[in-house]
């Protein structure tokens, strides 16, 4: 009983804030670690189908995006509803394709160009017309290996 | 007096939280995480000449067109995309060795056709299943022969077991039909 009476007596202890920082600090590295800055803003909706036998990108610097999609609402009055293609923050056309490609290749050194791969960040409903341009476009640019972007699911029974 | 203060001075760490926090969440907001999966593909180089013609046994080809309707046609017959996995593996590799089916899982070639209005949705998903049967015989063969999964291989084993499976997509050029106005 004795034991209760005297801790009650005692002032009350305040929680020791002082490891907070080290806490945040940890979830800051994490974060900067994980995640990738927003270097481009989506000006097309790009849903990505779902597809299981996915690869993982793993060298994040030796990508680069090619999105293609109906625009977003906020560029449909001035852009249409047709799909477009979108390659750094801008629509393009398939023959802006090359130069986009050469413009990666220079922040790229020279021994690491083969591993380039060009990341497509297709619309789920987009028709393959567009798709196709695109790839012809890469395939006369030389740039082979190509990744369909997509969620990944189970695999079918 | 000067020193008795020095001793006690201690910087003032209660804020170094806040600061913390304002750094995290300014990395929050400025960043993605990358979730960059999906299907790899190699495609085959550009040439302006036409593909040399090919002598193949009609046996060893799997030809799958995909048309403006998302419908399939596999070797001549409507076939459901549920059965294109399991259809694609018995076509490699052929079991009851039958007339109609590739020789050889290396001989074996999956063509692939699809029109300007097919759906990529649809597109991607046939892609995934023939790449699936491949990956799924892989599997298959790599646990028959070295008992282990394809994935704890190493890279010998695993090259033995690809080399007698290659998977071979081809994709034509696609035809005209149903492009977006």
């Amino acid at each position: 009983m004795s034991k209760f009476k005297k801790k009650q007596g005692n002032a009350q202890p305040a929680i020791s804030t002082a490891s907070l920082p080290d806490i945040v600090f940890m979830l800051l590295f994490f974060f900067m670690v994980v995640t990738k800055m927003r270097d481009t803003e989506l000006m097309v909706t790009t849903n990505t189908p779902q597809a299981s036998e996915l690869t993982k990108l793993e060298k994040k610097t030796l990508v680069n995006f090619i999105f293609i999609g109906r625009p977003t609402v906020k560029n449909q009055p001035k852009y249409g509803t047709k799909p477009r293609i979108q390659l750094g923050d801008k629509f393009a056309t398939p023959d802006d394709i090359p130069l986009f490609l050469e413009k990666f290749k220079t922040t790229i050194p020279e021994g690491q160009r083969q591993a380039i791969i060009s990341s497509m960040k297709v619309d789920g409903e987009v028709t393959m017309g567009i798709v196709g341009d695109v790839k012809t476009a890469l395939r006369k640019a030389g740039q082979l290996k190509i990744n369909y972007s997509a969620k990944s699911r189970e695999r079918t029974k | 007096m000067a020193k008795k203060n020095r001793m006690n001075n201690e910087i003032n760490a209660g804020s170094m939280a806040d600061i913390a926090f304002l750094l995290l969440i300014f990395f929050l907001v400025t960043t993605t995480i990358a979730e960059d999966k999906g299907v790899l593909v190699k495609l085959p180089p550009w040439s302006n000449e036409p593909p040399p013609e090919m002598k193949l046994n009609t046996r060893n080809v799997y030809s799958v067109l995909v048309n403006a309707d998302n419908q399939l046609l596999v070797r001549g017959e409507p076939m459901d995309i549920k059965m294109l996995k399991n259809n694609t593996k018995i076509f490699i590799s052929n079991p009851q060795r039958l007339e109609n089916m590739s020789e050889d899982p290396a001989k074996a070639i999956i063509s692939i056709k699809n029109d300007r209005g097919t759906q990529y949705g649809t597109y991607l998903e046939v892609y995934n299943e023939l790449k699936a049967a491949y990956n799924e015989l892989w599997e298959e063969a790599s646990m028959a022969k070295f008992g282990k999964n394809l994935t704890e291989l190493n890279k010998t084993q695993r090259a033995e077991i690809t080399d007698a499976i290659p998977l071979v997509i081809s994709e034509a050029e696609p035809t005209q039909f149903g492009d977006e106005k």
